[in-house]
This record gives C-alpha cells, structure tokens and sequence, in this order.
C-alpha cells in the first residue's frame, strides 16, 4: 500500500515538474514574443525626442508630426495601392491555381502545384534581383505595374495554400446535387462553391494583403526612383537617423494590423484557417 | 470515370494553362535569366564563363559570408525551436478559448510589419535601451552591453521574428497526437517526463522539421532584420548580393552568389527533409 501511494505521488511529481518547466520557457516565449510591440507602442507615446523606454512624459507629439510627414504619407499611400492591387490579382491567380491542384491525382498537377507554391521557399531577395535583369533584358526598366507583378508572384501562394484548405473540406456530393439539379459549372461554381471556400479566400487574401504591404526584397529592386514604398522608407530612416517618429509609424502600422486581423478573425476565422 | 468528371477535366486545362503561362512568364523565365547571367562575363550576356562561380568559391571572404550566413539560421533556428516548442505545447493543451487568445498572439506578430518588429528590438537593445538599463539597475552589469550590431543581437532577433513559423506548425501536429497514446503510455508506468521523450517528442518530428524548414528559410533570407540588427559591417548574403548587384552592377557575379545561396539554402532543407524521415523509423526503436 505504501508502495502504490509512493508511486502515485512520485508519477504527480513528475507530471508537475513537467508542467512547470513548460510553462515557464512558454511563458518567457510568449513575453519574448509580445514585449517588442508594447515597448514600441508605449515609446510611441513619448514627449520626448529620444526612443528611450520608459519615457519621462506622454504625448501626441510624434503622432502629430506625422501629419505633416508627406513624404511618409506618400509611401503609405504608394504601398496600400500596391498592396490592394497585388491582393486582387493574387486572389485571381490563388484561386484558380487552388481549384486546378486540389482534388488532381494527374502528375501535371502535382508539378503545377510545386511549381505555384515555389515561390515560398526560394529566397525572396534572389527572386526581386532576377526579376530586374529580366526585365530590363526585355527593355523594361522597373514601374508600379512590375512591381505588382512581382509582390503578386510572392504573394498568391498564401491564397492558394489557405483555399486548397478549404477546398479539401468541401463535401463534393453538394457540387454534383447543384448539377444534377441543372444549375450549370458556372452558376454551381458562384452559388456552391464560392460561398463555401470564401472563408479560405479572405484569410489568403489577408495574408497576402498583410506581405505586399511589407514586401521589401522584391520592392528593393523593381521600385522605380519615383515610388517610394512605405517599409523601405522606414527601413532608410531607421538606417540613417533613428527619427521618433518612425515609432509613431510603427504604432500605426500596428494599430492597423490589430483592426484588420480582428476583421479578418470575425469575417473568415482568420487564425483557425492559418492554424489548419 | 463518369461524364461530368472527365468534362471537369477537360475544362481544368482551360484553368491550369494561363496559370501555368503567368509561371513560365514571370517566375521560370526571371530564374532562367539569373542563371544565365551567373554564366556570363558581363551584364550585356555577351562573353560565357565559369569564372563568377570560380571567382565566389575560390575566394575565402566570400566563402565565410556564406557559411555564416548559414551557421546564422541555424542559430536562431535552434532558439526559435527552444521557446517555440514549450509554447507550441502548451498551446496545443490548453481549452478552446485559451487556445484561441494564444493563437491569436502568436499570429499577430507575424503579420506585423518586419520593419516595425525589427525597430522595437533597437529600442530594446540600444545602449540606452531597455535590456542595458535594467541590467545595469540591477547590478548585474557595470558597463552598457554591445548587443546591436552584434551576431548575438541579430540570433535573438531573428529567433523573436520568426518564431510563429516554428509554433504555428507544430501545435498543428501536437494537437494531431492521439491523447491515447500518452494515456496508454501512463497506464504503463512511465511518467510524464519518460511518456514526453518516448512519445510526444518522436511523433511531433514532422512539425518540427517543418517549423524549422520554415524558420530556417526565413532567418538566411531576413534582409531588413540582417541589415538594421547586424548594422554595416556584419555582412550576410542577402546584403552581400545587393551590394553587388545595385552597389557594384556587377550582375554576373551577384547571379552567381544567388544561385549559390539558392543552392545552400535547398541543401540544408534537403537534410532537415531526411532527418525527419529518418527519424521516424527509430520513433518505436
């Protein structure tokens, strides 16, 4: 008896220290992981003209400077535009790519579908340097137009992957009761399927939308001299002087995110699509 | 095969041939060219040689850019696995609503803007940042320690930045686990820390290799957070390539280097796939 109790409570010592080591380093991973945005949103804040932390006093001060910041607001604008347009594409192109893998055994297929999802792995900077040479080779010299181009080759891969997710759940007995019910492949694809994989469209396309506007490689060298993007921008001031105001930038930028992943959790179950 | 499976079929094809054209345009044709360049003498394609290959393997400079560009992933990669697999872990056990909250924070740093988490880190790691002046109050150190523009410095930042990569696959494949299994493994007599070795360590081998192709990938390839940690004189390929290409115009020889990252980057992704199938045969042995 006294034997089976020691063992009971040596195995509840065991599970214990176990939770606990656990606990602690995720603990540490999840501070490690969290502390850097809340440092930069509280510096943000600042009435001072250093990025010291914690600061001495609070302000709008560096939220106010960036009204008068043009050419920051331009990169935005530059970026979101870029960043809207690759999205669009890339929805297209995602899409389309998802519906012809999924559901395939033919080899044609599975090449197609290393091929489109290649992009993800290759190094991103290498992909920007031989798009440059490229173009130029065939007498284009580098513009917003290309620059789409670029980001969306990077960029429709996250829509594909998200919509093959949801296209493997979707029952296909509901496509051949749509047809046998004599709705045409068109009218089945808009009224069926659509509706059924939307969730996994958004979600990519909120991924997509989330790495245009952060793309830096390929900008790095298909943006011309005329269009500055904002994450580039950014990067050269904080290259040059470490101007407090990008902090403010930062928690915009940040600010901005939250919303737009807080929309996208309600409106596609964002983190489930991307936790598949 | 039925009749509207095989007329689905067909009409794949009317599908899967701009795809495959937008491909060959804007992803195969660039490549082919970036090859091509790394054979030539000059920008213009006009003489051929092996020299840039020769000249980037043959020169020992250029060769320990590349090596620790590579020892650099593997770094923060084994950090990125040393936090991330007690978060991914834990994550993977806790309730539904926990469980949403922890995917949530873990999602939202890696759709922060890379820029904004790198400059957080400077202002965390500056001489006057936070780490310096905590430790400093606390006695532990006399003097500021040097972590920006530091190799140490820009490890712990890659592991921060991508350290979602690592978590994301992995409670995908611990929260796969049969819980029988470690029951069964309870019943049995082994204890929790002989069941986490035994058990749910060799059967989360998967979404660790993946988590780490990811991360590892990620980490080599990381320009922003490479260049504004690592600052002017820690020279990593990605920067090292953009010197050469819009620095130096020297294409050829920046294609080469590309093509030789490219090459390196696939090896080692290449071992870490046979790891994992290799380890897979010894999780009952």
């Amino acid at each position: 008896m006294a034997e089976v109790r020691a063992f009971a409570r040596s195995v509840d010592w065991d599970a214990r220290s176990q939770t606990l080591v656990f606990g602690a380093i995720a603990t540490i991973a999840l501070v490690f992981l969290i502390a850097p945005t809340v440092i930069v949103l509280v510096t943000s804040f600042t009435s001072a003209a250093t990025l010291k932390f914690p600061p001495q006093g609070y302000s709008l001060r560096w939220y106010k400077a960036l009204l008068d910041a043009s050419q920051l607001q331009t990169a935005a604008w530059n970026s979101l535009r870029i960043a809207v347009s690759t999205t669009v594409l890339s929805v297209v192109i995602g899409t389309a790519g998802a519906l012809v893998v999924s559901g395939s055994r033919a080899f044609w297929a599975r090449a197609l579908d290393s091929l489109l999802m290649s992009p993800l792995v290759l190094p991103a900077l290498a992909f920007g340097f031989a798009c440059l040479m490229y173009f130029s080779l065939i007498g284009l010299s580098p513009s917003v137009p290309l620059l789409i181009i670029g980001h969306t080759v990077v960029c429709f891969p996250y829509v594909m992957r998200t919509t093959i997710a949801s296209l493997a759940q979707l029952d296909p007995g509901l496509l051949e009761a749509s047809e046998s019910l004599g709705a045409g492949r068109l009218r089945t694809f808009w009224r069926v399927t659509v509706p059924l994989i939307g969730k996994g469209i958004a979600a990519g396309a909120f991924i997509a939308f989330m790495a245009s506007f952060d793309n830096v490689p390929v900008s790095l060298f298909l943006a011309d001299a005329r269009t500055e993007v904002l994450p580039i921008h950014m990067w050269q001031i904080i290259d040059n002087d470490l101007d407090v105001r990008t902090a403010a930038v930062s928690g915009v930028l940040i600010a901005f995110t939250i919303v737009l992943m807080i929309a996208a959790e309600r409106f596609a179950g964002l983190t489930r699509q991307i936790g598949r | 095969v039925s009749a509207p499976a095989s007329k689905r079929n067909a009409s794949e094809w009317k599908l899967a041939l701009p795809l495959a054209v937008f491909m060959l345009l804007f992803f195969v044709a660039p490549l082919a060219v970036l090859v091509s360049m790394s054979l030539h003498k000059d920008n213009q394609l006009t003489v051929w040689t092996l020299g840039q290959y020769g000249k980037f393997l043959g020169d020992p400079f250029d060769l320990r850019i590349l090596w620790e560009t590579l020892v650099l992933g593997v770094k923060a990669t084994l950090l990125c696995l040393l936090f991330g697999y007690p978060l991914a872990w834990f994550a993977s056990r806790a309730g539904p609503k926990m469980r949403a909250l922890l995917l949530f924070l873990i999602v939202l740093p890696i759709l922060t803007s890379v820029v904004v988490r790198t400059f957080s880190w400077i202002v965390i790691l500056g001489k006057q940042g936070v780490l310096n002046a905590t430790l400093i109050s606390l006695g532990l150190i006399d003097e500021p320690l040097k972590l920006l523009f530091s190799e140490t410095g820009v490890v712990l930042v890659l592991a921060q930045v991508q350290l979602p990569l690592i978590v994301l696959p992995l409670m995908a494949t611990l929260s796969r686990i049969d819980p029988n299994l470690s029951s069964a493994s309870a019943a049995l007599g082994a204890g929790a820390w002989r069941t986490f070795w035994k058990v749910t360590l060799p059967l989360s081998v998967p979404g660790m290799i993946a988590g780490c192709i990811l991360a590892f990938a990620a980490c080599v390839t990381a320009f922003v957070t490479q260049t504004l940690i690592g600052g002017a004189r820690l020279v990593y390929m990605p920067l090292f390539i953009y010197q050469q290409a819009v620095g130096a115009n020297n294409w050829p020889f920046a294609a080469a280097m590309s093509v030789i990252f490219m090459i390196a980057v696939l090896a080692v992704v290449y071992v870490l796939n046979r790891m994992g199938r290799g380890s897979r045969g010894r999780i009952y042995g």
